[in-house]
């Protein structure tokens, strides 16, 4: 739990993945073109990690997406957070991008 | 009509009918009937005449019933020609012959029957709003309808979601909709970017603000569609290379456990392709839902009219297609 909060808060974005989940590549690809760098850890034989990331209530566990150390969800919270607005703001608010 | 004539009858019953009758003697061939024998001879010739009648008729009801057959044959012979081909293209046939009740367990034609009637719904709701624009409605009454229509949007994309578990190729197929509509498929339904391109040009006027936040919404919803595409040829790279690992030269125990592993493998990521039409389906009714934030009631009626007006076009052009002449 506390890893997952340390490495949360290292960096303005972070994205924990796993390397089979495809719908990571998406949150990735979408992270990157919105020209923020994120961290990514990928959990792929971490099951502690795994089990902190559910306990702390990421369901599905991946893509578990924090911005400015905060949980923000997983992809369906990512994309509509993204088509409202709120997305680019937050990234901006944390300082991952500046516009 | 066949003439009656027991000498000349050519009918092989006749001699035969004669014989029968006792009118030849055995000495004297053919015996001519005198008086007293008349009348029993008429009689009698009356009913070799009816047994011929009838059994004319016979022959005739046996020749119409062979006729009915061979025409039965060759519709039988039609339907299941027209079985295969719908079986091919994916469509769920039950096998039973069972139909009407339950559609259960038959997830793609269930399905195509739904999307027709949640149309047919739509375009009734669309009409109405068509209706309440022309009569000069005032906003509130434009706000009950339009907000209706955007719900009933919601009730297609749950009705997708289930769809997509039961059958996800069948979505991602997009036979359930008419050719012309699947020219722009996208990930099992329609692009929001695009639709929100024809809308730019079909809501002027619209103010500085809508208009930024319009853009807005066209680049985000494109800029989601494009990692969701991504994601996409991810998976489809990665299910490639699966199999692909699980080819090789045949036969030791090793290579067996190596093939159903990776078959294992391959059917977990086949399984993430419902996740992704759930997302574009997610990404669409958040689309439609901060459209219709951004437009005043008026605009967001004549954007739904609109939308709806470009998809009847892309039906009737499939119509036109369908029916198009060929060699």
């Amino acid at each position: 739990m506390d890893r997952v909060k340390n490495l949360a808060s290292k960096n303005a974005a972070v994205i924990f993945t796993k390397s089979s989940c495809c719908m990571c590549h998406s949150i990735k690809a979408l992270f990157y073109d919105l020209g923020a760098s994120p961290s990514v850890h990928e959990v792929d034989h971490d099951a502690d990690m795994e089990r902190a990331l559910r306990r702390l209530g990421c369901n599905p566990a991946f893509p578990a997406v924090f911005i400015g150390g905060k949980y923000i969800g997983s992809a369906k919270d990512v994309i509509s957070l993204h088509v409202d607005g709120s997305l680019k703001q937050k990234l901006i608010d944390a300082r991952a991008i500046w516009f | 009509m066949a003439e009656f004539s027991p000498r000349t009858d050519t009918s092989t019953d006749g001699e035969t009918e004669d014989k029968a009758l006792g009118l030849y003697n055995s000495s004297h061939g053919l015996v001519v009937s005198d008086a007293s024998d008349k009348s029993r001879d008429q009689k009698t010739l009356r009913r070799l005449a009816q047994n011929r009648e009838a059994a004319r008729k016979s022959r005739l009801r046996k020749k119409a019933y062979v006729q009915q057959l061979e025409s039965s044959r060759m519709k039988l012979t039609q339907l299941e020609q027209e079985l295969q081909r719908a079986r091919q293209q994916g469509i769920f046939i039950s096998s039973s012959g069972e139909q009407s009740q339950s559609m259960s367990g038959n997830g793609a034609l269930a399905f195509d029957v739904e999307y027709g009637r949640w149309v047919e719904e739509h375009n009734r709701r669309v009409s109405e709003l068509k209706g309440a624009v022309s009569n000069h409605a005032g906003d509130g009454e434009l706000r009950i309808i339009v907000d209706g229509v955007v719900a009933h949007y919601e009730d297609i994309f749950r009705i997708k979601s289930d769809a997509a578990k039961a059958d996800v190729f069948h979505v991602l197929s997009g036979m359930w909709k008419t050719p012309a509509e699947r020219c722009f498929l996208w990930l099992g339904g329609f692009r929001s970017s695009e639709l929100l391109k024809l809308l730019i040009t079909q809501l002027e006027p619209l103010t500085e603000q809508q208009l930024l936040a319009i853009g807005n919404l066209q680049q985000t919803s494109q800029q989601a569609e494009d990692a969701l595409s991504q994601g996409m040829e991810a998976l489809q790279q990665s299910l490639a290379e699966t199999i692909a690992g699980s080819l090789g030269s045949s036969n030791s125990s090793g290579n067996v456990a190596n093939y159903m592993g990776q078959m294992a493998m391959a059917m977990g990521k086949l399984g993430t392709l419902e996740g992704f039409i759930r997302q574009a389906d997610n990404l669409r009714k958040q689309t439609l839902q901060q459209m219709h934030r951004i437009l005043t009631t008026r605009q967001s009626a004549r954007a739904l009219i609109a939308i709806n007006d470009y998809s009847s076009r892309l039906r009737a052009l499939s119509s036109l297609w369908l029916a198009r002449p060929r060699e």
